[in-house]
């Protein structure tokens, strides 16, 4: 029998995941292809070449276990071989931030380690301070919060730094919360602290914490994440924001290209096949990488490709974009040409992930509908209620997917880790 | 510091063994941690230095919460996760904490707010019950996160109250709960259910937001270039003064705030307008040189001058607001301050956009509301705290 997920995409950006990790190896990184180490996976893409997650999402058969977490957060899982890393806030106004690591394969708390917020913690009731996802490198773990402290541990819970970036640069913050994710590029963590009141990316030295470089961004609050380009064998990261794009070597900080004919402040990009996908106001943009790693070519724009808070997916020549309210509309992702639409139980907050031609999206009353992506018009073939508030994004690894709310964990598919 | 070392190196003796014979390490270490500063400065010492502290057993944990005495906040989270270090290995082996000294440490108002607080949750999990009953002896704490819980613990024993059908005892609960607590959410919650009880609280005196103001304006904003620009109040504060402004001449007028929530409203006297700033004076008075936290709330673009000398400014817009959203430490000097405060107003016309309005109050690090003394002033719009 034909193994339904034999269509899964296996290059990505140019490059498979498996590559890539062998080139994160080769260059001091220790990630495996099935680790899931910063939002939206290896690729910040939300694909996952696995072959075992399961399609039929059942909490009776699949519940690997449930973990009660201490606090509020809509940062997604990261997950670095055995050991899944959640980030949450506690307390009054959120000023306890919580870094957790459990065991991937029963779901036991093996260290958790607390801060408290050194920069503001105010947020709109809907987001909270534990939002934007921590990533890693395979061997440390780097968490920031809304209020802009960031925390360096390695794998065993040690602290290896400690930043108050909400403390150094006290404007740049806003009063609905920040939530861009954090990105470790060429021993360099990537944070992008975008504000009205100011704006700065900055990168960080992956070993102290350090200002390696720090460059400024346009003052318009902005909770777009950093991605990564491969763009002709060049690594760059992008930077969204509601100005346009801008393409930065992560080890200098330095604009290699900027595009300022499309950005967005929520979804972030995506990138596949040297593309990358831009959502804006106007719908959704595709620019061709350029080979030589300068500015890119716009292919596309199209105005009925529209993304909400999610970020679009790419899976092979399908680009996907999924509205607040629970349309998920497929197109081509060479001509931006609408293919279908399908219409979900909204509304949604996460970005949807996917492994092989299944996306599971998961709405914001907890309910995971998994979609056949390969079907005509897109099927929803199995759905999962797990009865809480979800805004996060969830993870993939080694055959299991994570899903994580304000009180739990999630790990569904018992693949062995 | 010298004193506060000695003290370190004192409790090592008193500990012996406990330090492995190595104090002067751990001491060393203590000091490499307290040493971290803005911009990851110190991070790479501190690093080492944790490793030394969270390989420590169970008799680490004293010295190192003394160590948080008059650490700055950064140092803080690295010597706090060394206890979170060291507790997690002692208790996952099945290790005992230091139950009488942590006890007594948390009793000791003198530490560092946090380090006791820190000391709370460890006392909360080797012995819960002892650390709920010393709970209820706390409600004035200097800790915020201790004050917080024990008025919670009071006000889920005046819902119970309610819950009886016991009015009277759910009104004294909630009172006695509302006379202990300083955070801004915790005391409107308060305040709504006394309300519910027939016994409204006046919240603009409740809170002690300053009331009596000096309003000019309007000014230009268009292009939000109100924010930079600086026009005559940011230069000399002159009462009977008369400027070009927006749209003709302005000059100061008083202004009395009556809003419950102390909003200074610039769309009560010069209308819903757009792309304008405004400034507001107030003199605050001071019995004594002292510091203090000013803290504004709102959602308008702003900046706070306090005897001339800018506090901090915000140029963002309708985002959101709350009460103590900024809290600024300020140095009070003995006598008369005037505090000036620029509002600015965008282009937006969304209905969410119409506010144009600031709340400010002076407290102490706590919450506690600071009054000014100022002779002439009516003392009676203010309520006492303990």
């Amino acid at each position: 029998m034909k193994n339904p997920r034999s269509n899964a995409p296996r290059l990505i950006g140019n490059v498979s995941i498996s590559s890539l990790a062998a080139m994160l190896l080769l260059t001091g990184g220790t990630l495996h292809g099935a680790d899931w180490p910063q939002f939206r996976g290896l690729l910040c893409n939300g694909v996952s070449d696995e072959s075992a997650v399961p399609t039929t999402l059942d909490t009776n058969k699949d519940l690997a276990w449930k973990a009660d977490l201490p606090g509020r957060g809509l940062s997604s899982p990261i997950i670095i071989g055995d050991r899944v890393f959640v980030t949450c806030c506690s307390g009054s106004k959120q000023q306890r931030l919580h870094v957790i690591c459990f065991l991937a394969t029963d779901g036991s708390k093996l260290w958790e380690r607390q801060f408290w917020a050194t920069g503001r913690t105010m947020c709109q009731s809907k987001t909270c301070v534990a939002a934007p996802t921590p990533a890693s490198d395979g061997k440390r773990i780097v968490a920031i919060f809304s209020s802009n402290d960031t925390v360096c541990l390695d794998l065993e819970g040690n602290l290896m730094w400690f930043r108050g970036l909400g403390r150094d640069y006290p404007n740049a913050s806003d009063s609905i919360g920040m939530s861009s994710s954090l990105l470790i590029a060429s021993g360099v963590v990537i944070a992008q602290v975008e504000s009205d009141s100011d704006a700065f990316t900055a990168g960080l030295e992956l070993d102290t914490g350090v200002n390696r470089w720090k460059i400024a961004r346009p003052h318009k609050a902005n909770w777009t994440s950093p991605i990564l380009l491969n763009s002709g064998g060049r690594e760059l990261v992008a930077l969204l924001s509601s100005s346009g794009v801008a393409a930065i070597e992560p080890a200098t900080g330095k604009v290699v290209w900027d595009f300022s004919g499309s950005g967005s402040s929520i979804p972030s990009g995506a990138a596949s096949g040297g593309v990358l996908f831009v959502p804006s106001s106007r719908g959704l943009t595709a620019l061709q990488l350029d080979a030589s790693g300068e500015k890119p070519k716009q292919l596309w724009q199209s105005s009925r490709l529209r993304t909400g808070t999610a970020s679009p997916l790419i899976l092979g020549e399908k680009v996907f974009t999924l509205s607040d309210g629970g349309i998920l509309t497929c197109g081509a992702a060479a001509t931006g040409e609408r293919l279908w639409q399908l219409r979900l139980k909204g509304p949604f907050s996460a970005t949807p992930v996917a492994v092989g031609h299944f996306l599971y999206c998961v709405s914001e009353t907890g309910v995971t509908q998994v979609v056949d992506a390969s079907k005509p018009e897109g099927e929803v073939v199995s759905e999962l209620d797990l009865g809480e508030t979800i805004l996060s994004t969830p993870s993939l690894s080694r055959g299991a997917i994570y899903f994580r709310s304000d009180a739990h964990l999630w790990k569904i598919g018992k693949s062995p880790s | 510091m010298i004193g506060h070392f000695a003290r370190i190196l004192v409790i090592f003796g008193l500990i012996g063994g406990a330090l492995a014979g190595q104090p002067q390490e751990i001491a060393d270490s203590i000091r490499a941690i307290r040493s971290v500063g803005p911009e990851g400065r110190g991070n790479a010492a501190a690093a080492a230095a944790w490793k030394k502290l969270a390989a420590g057993d169970a008799t680490i944990l004293m010295p190192i919460l003394e160590g948080m005495d008059d650490a700055n906040d950064l140092a803080l989270n690295w010597l706090r996760a060394a206890v979170d270090s060291v507790t997690g290995r002692v208790l996952g082996a099945g290790g005992s904490l230091p139950l009488h000294d942590l006890g007594m440490f948390l009793l000791d108002t003198r530490h560092n707010p946090r380090a006791r607080r820190l000391d709370f949750e460890l006392l909360t999990r080797i012995d819960a019950a002892t650390a709920d009953k010393l709970l209820a002896g706390m409600l004035n704490d200097p800790s915020t996160e201790i004050r917080y819980d024990a008025v919670q613990k009071v006000i889920h024993q005046a819902g119970q109250s309610l819950a009886a059908s016991n009015k009277v005892g759910a009104t004294l609960l909630f009172q006695q709960a509302l006379n202990s607590a300083r955070d801004a959410r915790q005391i409107d919650d308060i305040a709504q259910q006394l309300g519910k009880l027939g016994q409204p609280v006046d919240t603009l005196k409740l809170f002690g937001f300053l009331t009596e103001w000096k309003i000019i304006g309007p000014f230009d904003n268009r292009g939000r270039k109100g924010f930079d620009a600086v026009y005559p109040p940011e230069q000399k504060i002159d009462l009977a003064a008369e400027y070009e402004g927006n749209a003709g001449k302005v000059k100061w007028r008083d202004y009395v705030v009556t809003q419950k929530y102390g909003k200074v409203d610039m769309n009560q006297p010069y209308g819903k307008l757009k792309d304008v700033t405004a400034y507001a004076m107030a003199d605050f008075f001071s019995d004594r040189a002292q510091s203090v936290e000013l803290r504004l709330g709102g959602k308008n673009s702003w900046k706070v001058w306090l005897n001339s000398n800018l506090l901090f400014g915000r140029d963002e817009y309708h985002f959101n607001s709350e009460i103590d959203q900024y809290p600024m430490p300020a140095q009070l000097q003995a006598g008369r301050n005037t505090i000036l405060v620029k509002v600015c107003q965008n282009e937006q016309t969304e209905e969410w956009t119409v506010e144009w309005d600031f709340q400010l109050r002076v407290t102490d690090a706590l919450g506690t509301p600071i009054l000014s003394t100022a002779t002439g002033r009516d003392t009676s719009t203010s309520i006492e705290r303990p």
